[in-house]
Parts: C-alpha cells; sequence; structure tokens
C-alpha cells in the first residue's frame, strides 16, 4: 500500500478564482452569495446563489475551445491548470499512461442542455450547434483535462449527485494507494446556475430564498452554488523523491448507501461512512480536531448530520470543531465536496478553520462547535470532510497532516 | 367541483385511499403521507388551481401556509383561491 498526498489544489469558485483567493475569503468569512444573473431568472422563485462573476470565459479559452467547453468544463479547465501548475508535474511515457482523471459532476454540461432546449422548444428552432453532444456529456470535463496534460490512464466520471467529488476523489485516492497510478488529477465541477437548473431545485422546496445559514437555528434551506476543485492526488514517495511541496495526505475513505429513502438522509448511513473513515484511514477518533461538514442548511441535513458525527465520535464529538463553507460558497452539488476539501487543507497547512457564517440561533439538535461566523485558529492533524446525497449515499475523505 | 372536494380528491390519490376515506380531522400523517408525498400534493394542488403555495418543506410551521390537517389545508387553498380571484 502506498502512502498517499497532494501536491497540488486549484479551484474557481464564488469566493474566488485560485485557492489563495478562495483561503482569504473563508478565514475573513465573507459570502459569495448574491443575486442570480442570468436569462430568465426573474421567472424563478429562488433568485440567489453562489455564483461566479466577474469571470469572461474569453479571457482564459479561445472561441474554438469555448464552441466545445460547457461552463463546468471551463471551471474544471482552471481548477486544473492551477493545480497541476502548483504541483509541478509533467505527464509523459509510463508515469502519463498510468496517471489519470477522476472527476465529479452531478448535471455535467447542464447549461447547454438548457440553452439548446430553450432553441428547440421555446423558440422553435430545428438546428442545434454539432457540439451539443460533446459539450454537454458529464465526462466532458475528464476527457479535457486528460487531453489538456496528456493523461492517458484511467479517465472517468462520477456522478453521485452531492457526493460526486468525495466520490471521485476516493477512487483517485484508492488507485494511488493500491499502486496503480503514480498520480491522479481528481476533484469535481459544476455549473447548474441556469433557469432549468434552479426551476427544477425549486420544485423541491427545499431551496432559501435569503441565505444559507447551516446549523442555525432559523435555517431556511439550502443555496445552490457552482464552480470546481481540482487536486493533484500523488504517491507519496513519488512526491518525495521529486522534492515537492506537500499540502496534506489522504489516509482514509468511506462510501456506505442508506438504501432506504431517495431524499430524506439517515443518521446510520452518515454515521458508518464517519466511521468506515477512521478505521479505513486507522485512525484514532479521538485525533480528529475538525469536520469539514455537509451542512447544507436545510432542517433535514444538518440535525442528521450532528447526530450521526455525535454517534461515530462519541466524546470527541464535543470537543472538534465542524464548520458548513457551504454559508460563503452555496452548494457547489457534484462539485461540492471539491471546493470544500479547501478548507480541510486550510485546516491543516494554515491551522485555520474556516467557520460557518450566517449563524444567527443556536440549535439544540445542532449542538456542536460550528465555528460560528468567525474563522478560528486551531492546531488540528486529522479533518475529515462529508458529503452526503440525494439516494442516500455518503462518502467521507480523511485527510492527515504531513 | 366545490375547492375542498378538489384538494380531498387529489390527497386521496396520494394516499392511495378513496375520497370518502379522507375526513377533515385527518392529518397527513394519519394518512400516511410523508415529506415527498406532502411536495408533491401541493404541486398537483398549484396546478390544479393555478396558484402558489407559499411552503417551504425547511419550515413548515413558520409557512404562511398551515399543513396540520385536512381542514387546515382546505382552508389555506380556499384563501388562496379567493385571493388570486378577488
Amino acid at each position: 500500500m502506498k502512502r498517499v498526498v497532494i501536491t497540488g489544489a486549484g479551484t474557481i469558485n464564488a469566493l474566488g478564482r485560485g485557492v489563495p483567493a478562495t483561503f482569504e475569503a473563508m478565514r475573513e468569512g465573507r459570502c459569495g452569495i448574491g443575486e442570480l444573473d442570468f436569462r430568465d431568472v426573474e421567472r424563478l422563485a429562488i433568485r440567489i446563489g453562489g455564483q461566479v462573476k466577474g469571470y469572461e470565459p474569453e479571457e482564459t479559452f479561445n472561441r474554438q475551445q469555448l464552441a466545445l467547453y460547457d461552463r463546468f468544463t471551463q471551471f474544471a479547465l482552471i481548477a486544473a491548470r492551477e493545480a497541476i501548475a502548483q504541483s509541478g508535474l509533467e505527464f509523459h511515457g509510463d508515469m502519463a499512461d498510468r496517471s489519470g482523471v477522476v472527476l465529479g459532476t452531478s448535471g455535467g454540461g447542464l447549461t447547454t442542455q438548457d440553452e439548446n432546449y430553450r432553441s428547440v422548444y421555446e423558440e422553435g428552432k430545428n438546428r442545434v450547434h454539432p457540439f451539443v453532444v460533446p459539450k454537454l456529456m458529464n465526462n466532458a470535463a475528464a476527457s479535457h483535462v486528460s487531453m489538456e496534460f496528456n493523461l492517458r490512464g484511467p479517465t472517468f466520471t462520477v456522478a453521485t449527485a452531492c457526493a460526486s467529488s468525495n466520490h471521485a476523489m476516493g477512487l483517485a485516492f484508492q488507485m494511488v494507494r493500491s499502486g496503480a497510478c503514480p498520480a491522479m488529477i481528481t476533484g469535481g465541477a459544476e455549473s447548474m446556475l441556469c433557469f432549468g437548473g434552479v426551476k427544477a431545485w425549486e420544485g423541491l422546496r427545499v431551496m432559501s430564498k435569503d441565505a444559507c445559514r447551516p446549523f442555525s437555528a432559523n435555517r431556511n434551506g439550502m443555496v445552490q452554488g457552482e464552480g470546481a476543485g481540482v487536486y493533484v492526488f500523488e504517491d507519496y514517495d513519488h512526491a518525495k523523491a521529486r522534492g515537492a511541496d506537500i499540502l496534506a495526505e489522504v489516509v482514509g475513505f468511506a462510501m456506505t448507501s442508506d438504501a432506504a429513502d431517495i431524499v430524506m438522509p439517515s443518521k446510520q448511513g452518515a454515521a458508518r461512512a464517519i466511521s468506515g473513515a477512521l478505521r479505513d484511514g486507522k485512525i484514532d477518533r479521538d485525533e480528529v480536531g475538525y469536520i469539514n461538514a455537509h451542512g447544507t442548511g436545510t432542517a433535514a441535513n444538518d440535525k442528521t448530520e450532528c447526530a450521526a458525527v455525535a454517534d461515530a465520535m462519541g466524546p470527541q464529538a464535543d470537543r472538534l470543531m465542524i464548520s458548513s463553507t457551504k454559508s460563503m460558497h452555496g452548494h457547489c452539488i457534484g462539485g461540492t465536496g471539491a471546493v470544500e476539501l479547501l478548507a480541510c487543507i486550510m485546516a491543516l497547512r494554515d491551522g485555520v478553520i474556516a467557520p460557518t457564517i450566517g449563524h444567527e440561533e443556536f440549535d439544540a439538535e445542532c449542538a456542536l462547535d460550528v465555528v460560528p461566523n468567525e474563522a478560528r485558529e486551531a492546531d488540528v492533524s486529522v479533518v475529515l470532510s462529508n458529503a452526503f446525497a440525494f439516494g442516500g449515499l455518503n462518502a467521507v475523505l480523511a485527510l492527515r497532516k504531513v | 367541483m366545490s375547492v375542498k372536494d378538489k384538494v380531498i380528491e387529489i390527497i386521496a390519490e396520494q394516499a392511495v385511499l378513496e375520497p370518502s376515506d379522507v375526513t377533515m380531522e385527518s392529518t397527513l400523517e394519519d394518512l400516511g403521507i410523508d415529506s415527498l408525498g406532502l411536495v408533491e400534493s401541493i404541486f398537483a394542488i398549484e396546478e390544479a388551481f393555478d396558484i402558489s403555495v407559499p411552503f417551504n418543506a425547511n419550515e413548515p410551521e413558520q409557512s404562511d401556509f398551515d399543513i396540520s390537517s385536512v381542514s387546515s389545508i382546505v382552508a389555506g387553498i380556499e384563501k388562496l383561491v379567493a385571493e388570486q380571484t378577488a
């Protein structure tokens, strides 16, 4: 079994473009959620989201690329470029043949679908652009990353709704740990902030019209975000031999299925995933100092998640910190675990715990240290990242300071 | 069909019961309607009457719409329909 380390990180999300900008926003507890801006937004009941603003695709990609890159692919490439540049890795020969890309996404090229359905159904056009299919497919982002960086090994996309990124990163971790791959590019990307994307979510009646307030007694729902997080997972010996800067070690991963309900979360399923990640990483639960929560800000998730953490962590649940950065960048759905892993790396590397902002009222059903509103300095050696998806699919990663 | 009869018909269909088995005193829990069933019933009611029901599944008790029993739901819908035609 190989040890697995993270040697590069990249992101674009509502808090900023790049890891330094995102860390700064998380440290300051800045909110990236605001008024949504896209066509037909006035026909929505929910008009807020964690939208990436001030981003002009033409400044990064040329016309030919944009004809093929849906917004979620653009986000994935921007994040992958930053992560791979930081790692200093180049992919040639055997290294290229054995390294690949596993990315999570839920909606894939949803914006492309939305625009083209509008064009044929609403506008009555009978012709669509020839690249609609390669642009909208869920694996487009992973494929374009592999093409840009000559990654010729195992490459695919994982779609498990809100746990997609954690499942993707967990698989990449297992592939490097097993020795099958010297390095994997992994994480996730999502861009669902278009009329059809938000309209579909409105239907479930779980969205907030004003703010995402995880763990706060007056929380009233989730807020969607968008963006990408991409990492380089590398064999520790390989990274060490080339003198790479190591951001953190990935030590454990577990996934479970509730096998119960298509939308309501289960305490047992979540707790089994948390305990499983500890067991997989041979981690004593008293070592865990921080958990990046799934923390959606819905009534159901937050109380179930706190109960699951209390069950799985025992007395340590009252000593550790747990926060939801969705309060700042929104719920990035299939990309959310990847964006949130940044908070885990910041905790281990910089000793800064990202806050749960928008926390206004204590909730007895969420009676853990949720790091309300202000970031905190703390020395932590092991952190967890939770993701619990619709469909009852749970995926938890464990990281350790190197 | 009255608003009351139409609402009962929708709730009965969701509960897989005959409308005659749904009383005004019944709660959704009595009828075996869970949170997804509730959201689906509200959608069907909105479509039937072309209204918008102010209901957020995260804070049912704080919504302007009372779902504690069939009679409170019927009263809420009657009010919304009246407001719409007014």
